[in-house]
């Protein structure tokens, strides 16, 4: 196969000035024994490796998959794809695959069937529903289901079971954008459009390396930069990464302190007197207690505790300030570092006080890191309710009672929802002893893996995982039921920027696999759910009767679907929610004219506490905003807790790489994309490379207090004190079993701890020691060189 | 000593007990890495809020330590953090957070009411200083008794019901 895009991830460019309209270029990719002539269908879908939603058509052949095209007519690629979504197709055919349930008997797990191990589930269910209650079971779930499947999942455990634990590994990824968004608009729902990129004069990006993760809307922005009248690029990130290299101004700050760099922009902003007043005036509230908490933060100030000379923090401010049509953008640097919703709360405030939001080129774009994460947030399979009511608002639940038809009690709704990290304090305790996981690997995703290990594989839980392919989670679990994925089923999913996209089925699962909709439904008929007349609580059959349900629960809320149909979604370009009656072509931005969704009565939450975040009372919210205005929130900087010391004297940061989605279970199962990062690796600086005596390839140890790994050494452009190490790599492709080695996953180091308001784990601060364990001995570091990983001596030519 | 510098002993007194009490609940529950991080950040604010009031103290005649509330541990808190490692897998740790909770709930609004009167006495005395650190100081420890109140709510259908 043509592997061409590996090496040249972005392509070729296609230049196009302000206001124009992106030129299209439709990439394509078929497997090596199929000409183009002998396909015998496309068959419409979108990406499901990162959170673009880059449209595109599945190839079929006999059967198979054979290989991708992207969708010319699409709003958000315009035929374009990346790396991933041109090989990593060839994974659902990969001879790994699980194709039959597999039930533990005797310690050992064995192939079983469907009705054994959806009976051994519902007997589990079933017993400890009777005796412990609801309390006892919880869901975890992910951001790579499909729209219809994480409604299934939601009025199953909210209304069938009844149940406040449920989360998705959404909570890793983009918990902190829905907050951020909840906290200043009152309700989530992203702002802005990709269409932005087309129209900005400033573009800043936050702790966003936007090349590697949404590489296809990096391209739009790389052919802004080759055409006329280019935008101005501001990047904040310890990594010199290829948005870095691009940048006007880059701010490579210590990680862990985005609050008082944001508040030292802020601070420079409204020291200028570029302060939008009269939009601040009409559309905000909070504004003076802004101007209070930020004053004291002088660029040398801020430039002492981010480790910035102050004059990038002003230049940085100006270009801000002077912008005309400023596009913000916000990923993990932000969303899983310190201070995660406050800091990301404080990017919001940028844009309001320029008065830069629901105009063309003037938003905010709160990213997600999956392809489906807006959806589990939608739907509430994150914990939230659906279609984002207020849990704290008992107009909000009588409704969703009547649309379910259950008595309101039946909902729970007397606290905020159970996140993962307290879900897994609760397995840890005792009082949790279901759990059921959903096409995610927190085996090998969350946070200090050892404690993680341990606590899933204690003898009192039940542990349930739906998953494709045998993974370091399915290891330790009682039952596995094999699930279907991409291009194998049908569905929705909406991307970052609100377009909804329709993927239909294209081949059969393998095996007895199954659609994650069709293992739900089959729960909930085995396990009987009722509603109050006594009618079954799920009524839908399938993925279009599922989003008819599912449009209803959405009508008249902000994520409004009743316009969209699956027909309607079929052969075109996707389409961006809010869609209906009012707004029958979709809504391309939110917040024109400065009306919010924050009302009162409307809102979906009240808002927290950003340092512990206790929820803001319903009355107080009342008396803080009670004419639907954005709420601007301050923000004190406040260390983190886990600072350098001798003995560990480097600041971890983990990330991602362009060629590997999470845990790997599909890329590298993709030969082309394995061999471009087959390995992990940890990057250093070249002073401290030098200190330590480090050549390119050394084996390292990188060890903080909860444990130590083993990688080779990459010497990059990253900030002095910095160490960078991928959170790919796990155990399964390395032989070693649950109770082998452990020396390999970037979260044997990891701190356990979280946002406090959007309980999103930090993974880009903790402190670590760096040892030299051996010389490269030839061996090359496995470090991509063309990506944020490139080697400095690379980028000094 | 006057009126008013026993209403600021008063609170310093309360802020002093509320950090002890934060510092001794996180070491207690240090295997729930909510409430320990929590506990910590919330002694900080009260540690904080006690050096303010103590050149008030000084003003009105009242002989206060800054540093009352210092330090981010205890003489027995390696041996609370140990009991908490060992007992943090038995279901009744739910219950004693329930139970630890409830008591800094209490310390925390004893220390709340303490600066009401405060600045209440403050106004009187339109003593403009004293005023503005009640305003700066006291919103912190209404952050504990909010704080605390939000984890009792969550942790109690969990802790009371299976």
């Amino acid at each position: 196969m043509n592997d061409g895009r590996i090496a040249d991830p972005w392509g070729a460019r296609t230049p196009y000035g302000a206001g124009q309209a992106w030129p299209a270029r439709v990439d394509e990719q078929l497997a090596d024994d199929v000409p183009p002539e002998d396909v015998q269908g496309w068959v419409q879908s979108a990406s499901l490796l990162h959170s673009n939603g880059d449209a595109m058509d599945i190839a079929v052949k006999d059967g198979r998959i054979v290989g991708v095209r992207g969708r010319e007519v699409d709003r958000v690629n315009r035929g374009r794809l990346g790396p991933k979504d041109l090989f990593a197709w060839q994974a659902n055919a990969s001879p790994d695959r699980l194709t039959t349930p597999l039930v533990r008997v005797d310690g050992e797990l064995v192939a079983s069937d469907w009705d054994a191990a959806m009976q051994a589930i519902v007997d589990r269910s079933s017993s400890l529903l009777a005796e412990k209650g609801p309390g006892a079971l919880g869901f975890y779930t992910t951001g790579q289901l499909f729209l219809e499947e994480y409604y299934t999942l939601a009025t199953i455990a909210k209304a069938g079971i009844g149940t406040a634990h449920t989360d998705g590994n959404t909570r890793l990824c983009t918990a902190t954008a829905g907050e951020a968004l909840k906290e200043t608009f009152g309700c989530d729902g992203q702002p802005g459009s990709y269409t932005d990129i087309d129209h900005a004069d400033v573009i800043a990006l936050y702790g966003h390396n936007m090349a590697e993760t949404q590489p296809v809307l990096w391209m739009r922005i790389l052919d802004r930069l080759a055409g006329p009248d280019p935008p101005k690029l501001v990047c904040v990130d310890p990594r010199l990464t290829p948005v870095a290299r691009h940048a006007d101004v880059h701010l490579a700050l210590r990680n862990g302190t985005n609050v008082a760099l944001l508040n030292a922009l802020i601070a420079q902003i409204i020291a200028d007197d570029q302060v939008d007043h009269a939009y601040v005036q009409a559309h905000t509230v909070g504004y003076d207690e802004l101007v209070e908490q930020t004053r004291e933060y002088t660029p040398e100030k801020a430039g002492e505790i981010c480790g910035l000379a102050p004059a990038l923090i002003v230049e940085a401010a100006q270009l801000l300030g002077g912008a005309q049509r400023l596009v913000s953008t916000v990923l993990q640097g932000v969303y899983q570092s310190h201070q995660a919703t406050a800091a990301a709360v404080q990017v919001n405030n940028i844009n309001l006080i320029r008065g830069a939001l629901g105009r063309p080129g003037a938003s905010v774009l709160q990213f997600n890191g999956q392809p489906t994460a807006q959806n589990t947030r939608e739907t509430g399979a994150d914990g939230d309710l659906p279609a984002f009511r207020n849990w704290a608002n008992d107009a909000h639940i009588a409704d969703l009672a009547r649309v379910w038809n259950v008595e309101p009690t039946q909902i729970p709704h007397y606290a905020p929802p159970t996140h993962v990290m307290q879900q897994l304090r609760y397995i840890e305790e005792g009082s949790i002893a279901f759990w059921w996981v959903s096409g995610t690997n927190p085996a090998v995703s969350l946070p200090e893996l050892h404690r993680i290990r341990s606590i899933l594989s204690q003898e009192r839980l039940f542990l349930v995982v739906q998953d494709i392919f045998p993974t370091e989670t399915t290891q330790l679990a009682d039952v596995v039921l094999p699930a279907a994925t991409w291009g194998e089923k049908t569905g929705c999913f909406t991307n970052v920027d609100r377009t909804v996209h329709l993927s239909d089925k294209a081949i059969d699962p393998p095996g007895q696999a199954r659609a994650d909709l069709d293992i739900f439904l089959d729960y909930a008929r085995r396990m009987d759910f009722r509603d109050k007349d006594g009618a079954p609580l799920v009524q839908w059959t399938d993925a279009e009767s599922a989003f008819e349900a599912w449009k209803g629960c959405s009508r008249g809320r902000p994520c409004d679907y009743t316009g969209l149909t699956h027909a309607r979604l079929r052969g075109t370009s996707g389409i961006q929610w809010p869609c209906n009656e009012e707004h029958p072509d979709g809504t391309e931005r939110l917040y024109a004219d400065g009306a919010f969704w924050s009302d009162p009565d409307y809102c979906e939450d009240y808002g927290k506490d950003l340092v512990t975040g206790a929820p803001v009372e319903p009355i107080e919210y009342r008396a803080l905003n009670p004419h639907a205005k954005a709420v601007i929130k301050a923000a004190q900087y406040t260390p983190p807790s886990e600072q350098p010391d001798e003995k560990r004297p480097y600041l971890l940061t983990t990330g991602r790489t362009i060629y590997h989605f999470h845990t790997r279970t599909k890329t590298a199962r993709t030969p082309q994309l394995q061999a471009a990062a087959p390995e992990v690796w940890v990057e250093l600086s070249a002073p401290d490379a030098a200190r330590l005596s480090v050549g390119e390839g050394d084996m390292l140890e990188v060890a903080s207090s909860r444990g130590a790994i083993r990688a080779r050494a990459r010497i990059s452009g990253i900030r002095e004190g910095v160490v960078f190490v991928p959170f790919h790599y796990g155990y399964w492709d390395t032989g070693s079993d649950s109770d082998g080695d452990h020396e390999r996953a970037a979260n044997e180091l990891t701190i356990t701890q979280w946002d406090p308001a959007s309980k999103q784990p930090l993974f880009k601060t903790a402190a670590v020691s760096v040892t030299k364990v051996a010389d490269a001995d030839g061996m090359p570091s496995p470090a991509p060189r063309n990506t944020a990983s490139a080697p400095v001596e690379e980028l000094a030519r | 000593m006057s009126k008013l510098a026993i209403a600021i002993s008063d609170v310093h007194h309360a802020e002093t007990e509320l950090h002890d009490e934060l510092i001794a609940v996180g070491e207690r529950h240090k295997a729930d890495h909510d409430v320990f991080h929590l506990t910590r950040t919330l002694a900080q604010f009260a540690q904080a809020n006690v050096a303010a009031l103590a050149p008030h103290g000084e003003r009105y005649g009242a002989d206060l330590d800054p540093e009352a509330a210092d330090g981010s541990s205890s003489l027995m808190g390696g041996l609370r953090e140990k009991t908490s490692e060992l007992l943090g897998r038995r279901p009744e740790v739910g219950l004693l957070l329930l139970r630890d909770m409830r008591k800094l709930y209490l310390v925390a609004c004893e220390a709340s009411i303490d600066w009401v009167i405060l600045g209440q006495g403050a106004q009187g005395a339109r003593d403009q200083d004293l005023l503005s650190v009640v305003s700066s100081c006291h919103p912190q420890t209404l952050r504990t008794v909010r704080w605390t109140t939000t984890k009792l709510k969550e942790s109690s259908p969990q802790s009371l019901n299976g």
